[in-house]
């Protein structure tokens, strides 16, 4: 059953089958927009890959659905609540049940790895300290960083700093996690250990994960269903092999890795040298 | 959530009742410990047969309770454990690690009826 929509000027409740919904969202800078009307849901429970090229808009689309950007236009309902449509203190209130690993990984130089864990349950929830170590511990250990706590993130290696900060995420036992490409700046290898790590956790916790990536081979090993963003617009949804079966040209081309015209890549460089407006980018 | 105690002969029973989460975590533990630490009962018997989700915080405030009333030797134990319970308690590898029962009379009579884990 649809929950009472929060927004006033929404007349339509998000399912709460679904653990996100976005209808016909618009983001903007300044006078530029990056986000075209981008539609999709994410079901409880499954993970959403995001692909796209860089500066497709699909970093700003995770930072949009976290709160960290307001949308100019449309609607995001969180297990079928209207995220966008909410006061500041009840967008906190339901961020507490999302998690965020950063692309850079943002740990806190200065603080041990478990301090870093550590820091939202010590924000945000009354727990004694001895609770948190405890759950510190168990959180490290679920991503096989048993034993780390006491070590400052300069000592960890990449693979382990990224794990670190899901670690962090996973502190207040989120019900949706979002990655920000979770593989970049990694090895092969590491990066596929960061692969199994999501799969495991979204199976132990059935969690809802959202992964933007642009790292086709982890997006298509973990994703249930995922969206291809092009230029602020989403151009393919669906299954991994539905995607993969997708015959539309920049689908195509986004898959099968083909360099952009060099024509166009001219044309961009002498608008941007003259100072012209670029056509909208659709 | 809701929490009470009752005693049973030498054991103290905790009925809880919901969600044990972070947020009202802190009063499981402050039963708990009060119970094995001030009140010095022999036998801490959590009753978690109307628990429907316990979170990784609830965990750890049992896993407090477990290791003080190690370091006490008294004894602690579970039961009634609902199936996200005892799914959470094996995600977090502990089913093993508490003495986990079926029954309150299982519970109540199972400190010397062998090692801790699903009985």
């Amino acid at each position: 059953m649809p929950a009472q929509p929060i927004s006033k000027e929404s007349t339509r409740g998000g399912s709460a089958d679904n653990a996100i919904e976005v209808r016909n969202l618009h983001v903007r800078y300044g006078t530029r927009e990056i986000l075209h009307g981008v539609n999709f849901e994410v079901p409880s429970g499954e993970t959403l890959v995001i692909m796209g090229g860089s500066g497709c808009g699909k970093s700003t689309l995770l930072r949009t659905l976290v709160g960290l950007e307001r949308p100019s236009e449309g609607e995001i309902w969180i297990h079928g609540k209207n995220f966008a449509g909410m006061s500041g203190a009840e967008r906190d209130e339901l961020r507490k049940k999302m998690g965020m690993s950063f692309q850079s990984g943002a740990l806190f130089g200065s603080m041990t790895v478990g301090e870093n864990v550590a820091l939202p349950l010590r924000e945000h929830t009354p727990l004694d300290e001895s609770t948190i170590d405890i759950v510190v511990r168990l959180k490290l250990d679920q991503v096989g960083l048993s034993g780390f706590e006491n070590y400052m993130p300069a000592q960890l290696s990449g693979g382990m700093k990224k794990r670190a900060a899901i670690a962090r995420a996973l502190a207040m036992d989120p019900e949706i996690l979002f990655f920000d490409e979770p593989s970049a700046g990694l090895d092969p290898i590491i990066a596929a250990g960061i692969d199994e790590l999501i799969l495991k956790l979204k199976k132990a916790f059935r969690i809802t994960i959202l992964v933007v990536t642009h790292e086709l081979a982890s997006a298509f090993l973990i994703a249930d269903r995922m969206i291809l963003l092009d230029k602020g617009v989403v151009v393919a949804k669906g299954t991994p092999d539905e995607v993969r079966q997708n015959n539309a040209p920049r689908v195509r081309q986004f898959l099968d890795r083909v360099a952009e015209p060099e024509l166009a890549a001219e044309i961009d460089y002498l608008q941007m040298l003259t100072g012209e407006d670029p056509p909208q980018r659709r | 959530m809701n929490i009470s105690t009752r005693q049973f002969e030498h054991a103290s029973i905790v009925d809880v009742s919901g969600d044990i989460t972070l947020y009202n975590t802190p009063e499981v533990r402050k039963i708990l410990l009060d119970l094995l630490k001030e009140k010095r009962v022999r036998r801490v018997i959590v009753n978690l047969e109307k628990v429907k989700y316990i979170d990784s915080a609830g965990v750890a405030s049992l896993v407090e309770g477990l290791k003080l009333s190690r370091d006490l030797k008294s004894g602690f134990a579970l039961y009634g454990l609902s199936r996200s319970t005892r799914e959470v308690l094996e995600l977090t590898r502990l089913l093993k690690v508490f003495e986990v029962h079926e029954t309150e009379e299982q519970a109540l009579g199972g400190g010397t009826s062998g090692a801790p884990g699903s009985k």
